[in-house]
């Protein structure tokens, strides 16, 4: 748990969240947000609540067919599905990120993108994507710019940018308007979970052409 | 706040109603709850855009997970509706999206984690003020907020304005939060 988050989620990312209505990798930046941001997870949950009193609210409820209750006991009575182990907290990887992961830091496929800087994009639904970048110590990402919503959030170590200073579970919201270079703190190498709804445009000439395999 | 105190003793009977299913696979509470929330979450589902035969399949196994998750509700921090919600939007993620649904580490029950009836009633009520702001919003609006909640808006459509008064039971489950992670340390 961090108690030192200064960037958090926005109000229609967490509604979003909680009405189900976000692509996969968004879902999947949230839920890891979520489980290191306690000031979060209340909000969500608060939006949860909305969505309880629109459930119990409907003007009209559906008609259940005959013997549903005892189909039911009936699927009750085939057990439980197998419930996940709990996962180790503080690691690295919040629990959520490790099932994608398959596992935690030692388990990412890097594949190097230039300039010591890697990533590992993971497996999504096509609507955005979501990848985890490795920035050395004291690198940079090159200066980029954004067609749709971008989220950045710190895993390990820290960057900065024209913005700001980003931390462990600090999440930067950029969008069209942002160009930004972020570079990673001195003391630490930085490792981040980046969601993306549209391809990144980046702004000089060498990494634009890199852009098609790279599939930022 | 009246009609938020009638309605209270009701929302904590259906959390009494989960409580006799978790400690003695209590098939007469099941039962009642089965009539209150299957037809709901069947609606719900259809107006997500299930056919009729698929909600009242999903609906059934909605009411399965509740069985059977009993041991994990937490009543400080969501009433009964609130819980069958999340599982029911799960379950529309998952057989309509056709895709996976990440969620947030378990923050699990520590040995002394058993939230104290002051939380839990304070919780409840602060919901049920919830549900009448909300019965209370102009027609547009409550609108707006349904179609979100049944997936009729994309992410980028939710406005961040939603003008609901979400302060108090943010900080209630906040502070339920807090107790949780102490009570584990």
């Amino acid at each position: 748990m961090s108690k030192n988050i200064k960037h958090h989620l926005t109000d229609d990312l967490l509604m979003a969240y909680a009405a189900g209505n976000l692509p996969e990798a968004f879902d999947l930046m949230v839920a890891t947000h979520l489980s290191l941001c306690d000031h979060c997870r209340a909000r969500a949950e608060s939006f949860d609540a909305v969505g309880g009193c629109v459930l119990e609210d409907q003007e009209s409820a559906a008609r259940m067919s005959d013997g549903s209750l005892a189909a039911t006991m009936a699927l009750i009575a085939q057990g439980a599905p197998i419930a996940k182990p709990a996962q180790p907290g503080c690691s690295v990887l919040p629990a959520p990120l490790q099932d994608y992961v398959g596992g935690n830091v030692e388990a990412i496929k890097w594949r190097s993108i230039g300039m010591g800087v890697k990533q590992a994009i993971l497996p999504t639904t096509s609507e955005a994507t979501a990848r985890l970048l490795f920035i050395p110590a004291g690198a940079a990402v090159p200066d980029h710019s954004h067609n749709g919503m971008e989220l950045t959030m710190v895993l390990q170590g820290a960057f900065s940018d024209e913005v700001d200073h980003f931390a462990r579970g600090d999440v930067e919201i950029a969008d069209e308007d942002l160009h930004h270079t972020p570079t990673a703190d001195m003391s630490e190498d930085c490792i981040c979970l980046a969601v993306t709804d549209a391809p990144l445009k980046f702004n000089k000439l060498m990494p634009r052409l890199f852009q098609p395999f790279l599939r930022i | 706040m009246n009609h938020a105190d009638g309605n209270c003793e009701t929302r904590t009977e259906w959390v009494n109603h989960v409580a006799r299913i978790r400690d003695a696979q209590d098939q007469a509470a099941f039962a009642e709850l089965f009539q209150h929330f299957a037809p709901r979450v069947k609606a719900f589902l259809i107006k997500s855009g299930s056919d009729v035969t698929l909600a009242e399949e999903c609906a059934q196994e909605v009411m399965a997970t509740l069985w059977h998750k009993a041991h994990l509700f937490d009543p400080a921090r969501a009433t009964v509706a609130t819980w069958v919600f999340t599982i029911a939007r799960n379950k529309r993620i998952d057989v309509l999206r056709k895709q996976r649904r990440p969620e947030p580490e378990d923050l699990g029950w520590g040995p002394e984690a058993e939230p104290d009836q002051h939380d839990i009633m304070a919780l409840q009520q602060e919901t049920a003020q919830l549900r009448d702001a909300m019965t209370a919003l102009p027609e547009a609006q409550r609108e707006l907020i349904e179609k979100a909640y049944f997936g009729d808006l994309s992410h980028r459509e939710i406005a961040s304005q939603t003008g609901l008064p979400l302060g108090t039971i943010k900080s209630r489950i906040r502070l339920a939060l807090d107790r949780l992670r102490h009570s584990m340390n």
